[in-house]
């Protein structure tokens, strides 16, 4: 992808993120709920509510509000949440960083298991293995990320009490890290136990999350692989000699990814959107569980502020996803 | 392949320490640590949408100090007010703070604090959604540690609600040199505990006020986790993560309770179970309202749905509350229903038909409940089509009058004033009334005002006892609140469902 196509999906993705801030805006507005009602208590005249209302400027016509919040998104102001009373780009930056380390903990796992499992079934053919894998990857699929979440939980954490089953620390610790990037942050400084201590409450919910990511894309992978060994190069690459472990990462992996990133790209937004339900389940401190906690309550600033999120990231991915073909296909860069 | 192959082996090496790598969370007998069931949204208990969540309050009292505070029966006692009273001619109010209060940084608490507190709680700039109570608090002297206020109008629930929710005080200096959003990052009280730690949405952790005037709590720490999962809650107690837990399925509770370790108090609390009727379609005819009442075999519901940890009850207030009358009754008598709805024309065959809206979840067993509900309706001759919607739908309905002529509600009154359960509740002109009729507003309008307390309370009695005789509303049981604990501790549970762990002791 050269640099003019790079910049025309950047300027593309600006209309998508008007749509969803349009579609999102006003659909959190005629689904039932007011904000304002919930906070009503009891005793307060039709003034007091009206008051309240005006407050958070939800009196004035859905239009009106639209543009206001659209003036001040671009600059750069989300407007402040109504249940937690405080700016909600600096919350929304603030919890990120936990649901970015979560994902992309999951990712390397569901990468590490899928190369794994998928060489390993390519590697044994015609033998038991291929089987197993295929059992494996279908069981990984089959079941969703919070049930896994669950088993870990009763199995990891309650049955063999290994692995801690709520929060992002220790509450117990003390720590001096300035940034919310906790694990990049504790590596960097290269305070491992700290960074241990992190990976120990962060590990059942990325697998977890990693693992339906897993099943699917390493059926894809392996099938792809099985595909690939069937090409003109790789029997040549049998004639010269070179063993079959060889071969398979040397020549017939990278070609065998293409398929399975687009794949893989497509699953890691279906693994974002899981991170709402792991984090609620294992009292993690992202912004899925941040966006259960503002739906509940009808945050509407917060709730249109974490959509929003979801959506920029799932643009990233997607451009990342376009670069990485570049990167694994030579042919497309000179495209 | 060299990226590929370094994030495998990173990930195997990774998973090797991690398992190697011994349990960090090790029993520590000065730590208490509670799974708690909500996220604290914000640390300003005076304003906003958290400091009426009364489930959020347990942290809250732990941090700061109230006004007037409750013993774990309902009965009120000092806070940081020792002495407060009205005038004979109800015209204003005397509090006297208590001289060894201090504020986490050290510094006393003072008289200007409580004014400032009380001027900002009325100020209707400031969002504090109890504005309706402390606006009328009016221009304020001080004699020492003595505070004269004079009042808009006499309101006998004033000092109930200093109690309840966002009576706090806050430190006047402190919060106008931080500010709001300073407050937020480094909230400071005067309560026993005092903060050391806040992730959000991830846990609090507190840490013993040695200057707190009152008695020290048994726990030099205290963390609450937030664990809003129920089945997250119990494999917390059940793992050992953490000391105390609360809401846990009654299943669940029962089956803990019984496992070594682990204990379980129980106790009726003040939440009462309900069934809003809206004078609309067939709920205008007397008839139909009190054969709905009489049908419903309360008793039966709380057993056999709740595994008994619930009580039936036949008015607004529950036994603890100041204008109980155990004299109201309200009897199963399908017998006595179906005669009612013949009188009407109604039977099994032309039935009574309307809907009844619950939520699913929001209450232990709230839909399960209203299910068996409607089949013992569905017995006598009512035919009432469920509706489920969520808890926000639910208070957008009530606000506007528009619910469905039956719905299934849960109503909190901690501090157990009528004026806060039938009052709010019964009231037509309240946003929180569904039933709007002259004649129960003629008997509750007066009882705003009342001067004279027994009058009041009795006059509420009466009105609970016509709601009853009228079937204006269907109350149903009063909530039980499970907690389940570790064995060394020693719970003591609050009525007003609070989890405080002042109130925690080690065995």
């Amino acid at each position: 992808m050269s640099l003019k196509q790079f910049l025309q999906r950047l300027l593309l993705a600006l209309p998508t993120l008007f749509g969803v801030s349009l579609v999102v805006f006003f659909l959190m507005r005629v689904v039932p709920g007011d904000p304002i009602a919930m906070m009503t208590p009891p005793g307060a005249t039709e003034a007091d509510v009206a008051q309240l209302r005006a407050l958070y400027g939800l009196d004035k016509p859905i239009i009106t509000q639209y543009v206001i919040w659209l003036g001040a998104l671009f600059q750069g102001d989300l407007g402040t949440s109504i249940s937690l009373r405080q700016d909600v780009f600096s919350l929304i930056l603030e919890r990120m960083p936990a649901t970015l380390e979560l994902a992309f903990l999951s990712t390397m796992i569901a990468i590490a298991l899928c190369l794994i499992l998928s060489l390993a079934g390519a590697y044994f053919r015609d033998r038991i293995i291929p089987r197993a894998v295929d059992a494996i990857a279908s069981t990984a699929q089959a079941v969703p990320d919070f049930l896994w979440g669950l088993i870990f939980i009763l199995l990891l954490g309650v049955a063999w009490p290994l692995f801690p089953i709520s929060g992002r620390i220790n509450p117990r610790l003390d720590h001096d890290l300035v940034s919310q990037f906790y694990l990049f942050e504790s590596l960097i400084k290269l305070d491992f136990s700290l960074a241990l201590e992190l990976l120990r409450h962060l590990l059942l919910p990325a697998i977890a999350l990693a693992l339906p990511m897993t099943g699917i894309v390493t059926r894809l992978l392996k099938v792809s692989l099985e595909e690939t060994w069937k090409q003109d190069y790789i029997t040549m690459a049998r004639a010269r000699g070179f063993s079959r472990w060889y071969i398979l990462r040397k020549e017939a992996l990278r070609n065998a990814l293409i398929p399975t990133v687009t794949l893989g790209g497509v699953q890691l937004t279906f693994l974002l959107g899981g991170t709402v339900l792991i984090e609620k389940l294992f009292s993690y401190p992202g912004i899925g569980n941040m966006a259960i906690g503002a739906v509940i309550q009808r945050d509407l600033p917060l709730i249109q502020g974490l959509i929003l999120t979801f959506a920029v990231m799932f643009i990233v991915i997607n451009l990342l996803i376009d670069l990485s073909y570049s990167w694994l296909n030579p042919r497309m860069r000179h495209g | 392949m060299n990226i590929l192959n370094l994030i495998s082996r990173s990930m195997g090496a990774l998973l090797v320490l991690i398992c190697i790598s011994l349990p960090t969370q090790a029993a520590d007998d000065d730590t208490l640590t509670i799974a708690y069931n909500v996220n604290l949204p914000s640390w300003d208990p005076t304003v906003g949408l958290s400091a009426v969540n009364p489930t959020i309050q347990s942290i809250y009292k732990s941090v700061f100090d109230q006004y007037i505070d409750q013993n774990p029966d309902l009965s009120f006692k000092p806070g940081l007010l020792t002495d407060w009273s009205w005038s004979d001619d109800k015209t204003s109010i005397s509090m006297t703070l208590r001289e060894n209060a201090f504020w986490h940084d050290g510094t006393p608490v003072t008289v200007e604090d409580v004014m400032w507190s009380l001027e900002r709680a009325g100020n209707p700039d400031t969002g504090n959604p109890i504005q309706f109570i402390w606006g009328k608090v009016g221009e304020m002297t001080a004699d020492g540690n003595t505070i004269t206020a004079q009042m808009a109008g006499y309101d006998p629930s004033l000092f109930p609600w200093m109690a309840f929710l966002t009576g706090y005080i806050l430190p006047k200096n402190y919060f106008e040199k931080v500010g709001a959003e300073g407050f937020e990052k480094a909230p400071m009280g005067s309560g026993p505990y005092m903060l050391d730690a806040f992730e959000r949405d991830g846990f609090v952790r507190l840490k013993r006020f040695d200057q707190y005037w009152g008695d020290a709590p048994a726990f030099e720490t205290v963390i609450f986790k937030f664990v809003t999962d129920a089945s997250s809650r119990v494999a917390e107690i059940e793992s050992g993560s953490s000391d105390i837990t609360i809401e846990v399925p009654y299943e669940q509770f029962d089956r803990l309770a019984a496992v070594d370790g682990i204990n379980g108090v129980s106790t009726p609390v003040s939440d009462i179970g309900m069934i809003f009727l809206n004078d609309i379609e067939v709920m205008e005819d007397a008839n139909v309202r009190k054969a709905a009442a009489h049908a419903i075999n309360k008793p039966v519901i709380v057993d056999r749905l709740l595994r008994g940890y619930g009580v039936p009850i036949d008015t607004l207030q529950a036994p603890e509350y100041m204008a109980y009358d155990d004299s109201i009754k309200v009897a199963y008598d399908p017998e006595l229903a179906s005669e009612l709805l013949a009188k009407s024309g109604y039977s099994k065959d032309n039935p009574a038909k309307f809907k009844i809206q619950t939520t699913r979840g929001f209450k232990p067993k709230d839909y399960e409940m209203v299910q068996a509900i409607v089949g013992m309706w569905r017995k006598i001759g009512i035919e009432a089509e469920i509706e489920v919607y969520e808890i926000a739908k639910h208070y957008e309905l009530r606000a506007s009058d528009t619910l469905a002529p039956a719905a299934f509600y849960n109503w909190g009154n901690s501090i157990g004033d009528p004026s806060t359960s039938t009052g709010f509740a019964m009231f037509g002109p309240s946003p929180h009334s569904t039933w709007d009729t002259e004649d129960v507003d003629g008997m509750i309008g007066p009882l705003w005002g009342e001067a004279d307390e027994a009058k009041r309370i009795d006059g509420y009695k009466k009105v609970d006892a016509y709601i009853a005789e009228n079937a204006y509303v269907i109350p149903l049981l009063q909530y039980v609140q499970p907690i389940l604990h570790r064995e060394g501790i020693s719970v003591t549970p609050h009525v007003a469902n609070f989890v405080l762990p002042q109130l925690v002791t080690k065995q």
